[in-house]
């Protein structure tokens, strides 16, 4: 049996086909969420150093995993709209950017509320804290100037190049506790090693960042859903829809 | 060529032209986005002398003394090659600890003391449980004792 793949790019197929998905990724990230937070808080340990305080670790990195990871997919969804026309991509991108600088503004604000007792200080200007704080003014400027033009066809243009443009800070935000000196300490999770950090604490950030995951992919679907029957409210398909629904 | 694949080779040369000038306008403000200089840096004069700026190594072990019941303390910051004696008069963060990382903002005298007007603590990337942690250090010392006999 083959899937034809490309019925779902029509904006059409995708909304039932999304409608089919939402349920059991929302089901996916509240039982993600319950387990995670059950491990973050009841079983993993008290750290050496920070005591119970680093326990805003479960929020503060698949949040901010999650800012730098929609991005991506953000701009590549705006790039595909851009270069192949398709309404479907362009539609997905805009879906993805309130999500995404939302959870770039949890990431800013764990990290402040994580600094003041940690470090002594909300905010420092340096290298990680100052590209991420750039991350959410990218996700903004985005969402601004879509809302700004009205035909949405060259409002999913001009998204498309701030997006684009915009993927170069990625490596930048994840790189940079490398490349300088900063405040923020290195990364506790990488590919290259083993984690540094104890099997439950790991455990419990895993589970959080996919928690994380199911959640956006949840809120996006939904999201896009909205955006087809916005933008398509006149197409005979949708015409039906409200019929039924009468 | 099709116009679309025209298309996917003009975004694709634009992000790569993108992240190149990224990297040569990185490179230029390498100095400028360097958060702390590091003791070694400050003795080759290649710190601000003069201005303010951040000093950032670990407290040297035995070196933090207060001064009477002031809120005045004196310790040493060093990155094992060299050490800067820094002073600072205010409460310090919960995590400064002998041998653990610190950034201090401030500005050095003439008289080769920092004075420093804000200390921030600079954990690592470690996390583990404090069971763990005195058995890695029990281990260490054990380590250091073979080492010495």
């Amino acid at each position: 049996m083959s899937i034809n793949w490309y019925k779902y790019a029509s904006p059409a197929s995708f909304y039932f086909l999304a409608g089919k998905m939402i349920p059991y990724f929302s089901i996916a990230a509240i039982a993600l969420l319950i387990v995670g937070l059950y491990i973050g808080f009841f079983v993993a340990p008290t750290d050496f150093q920070q005591g119970e305080a680093y326990r805003i670790i479960f929020i503060h990195v698949p949040a901010a995993w999650m800012s730098m990871f929609l991005y991506v997919v953000m701009a590549f969804w705006a790039g595909v709209g851009l270069a192949f026309n398709t309404r479907l991509s362009s539609m997905m991108a805009t879906a993805i950017a309130p999500t995404g600088a939302m959870f770039t503004f949890i990431a800013l604000w764990t990290g402040a509320w994580w600094g003041k007792p940690m470090w002594g200080t909300w905010w420092v200007w340096d290298a990680r804290l100052t590209s991420e704080l750039i991350l959410f003014f990218l996700y903004i400027g985005f969402m601004s100037l879509q809302a700004a033009i009205d035909d949405p066809r060259r409002a999913d243009k001009a998204g498309a190049i701030i997006a684009l443009v915009g993927v170069v800070n990625i490596p930048i935000i994840y790189f940079s506790v490398q490349w300088w000196n900063t405040l923020h300490q290195g990364a506790s999770v990488s590919i290259a090693q083993s984690p540094k950090m104890a099997t439950a604490m790991l455990a419990g950030m895993l589970v959080m960042a996919l928690a994380a995951w199911m959640y956006s992919i949840a809120m996006i679907l939904m999201r896009a859903r909205t955006i087809i029957l916005e933008r398509e409210r006149h197409t005979a398909w949708v015409a039906e829809l409200k019929g039924m629904t009468r | 060529m099709k116009p679309r694949h025209k298309k996917i080779a003009i975004i694709a040369a634009s992000v790569t032209a993108l992240t190149f000038a990224a990297i040569l306008v990185l490179n230029v403000f390498q100095s400028n986005l360097v958060f702390f200089f590091s003791p070694s840096q400050v003795v080759a004069k290649e710190a601000p002398i003069g201005k303010n700026f951040r000093i950032g190594g670990i407290v040297e072990e035995g070196s933090l003394k207060r001064q009477g019941s002031s809120t005045t303390v004196n310790f040493a910051v060093t990155d094992t090659a060299e050490t800067i004696k820094v002073v600072y008069t205010g409460i310090l963060p919960d995590l400064f600890k002998e041998g653990k990382g610190v950034v201090a903002q401030g500005k050095i005298a003439e008289d080769g003391i920092f004075y420093a007007d804000e200390v921030l603590a600079k954990h690592d990337e470690n996390y583990m449980p404090p069971e763990a942690a005195s058995a890695l250090e029990q281990a260490a010392k054990a380590q250091k004792a073979s080492l010495v006999q």
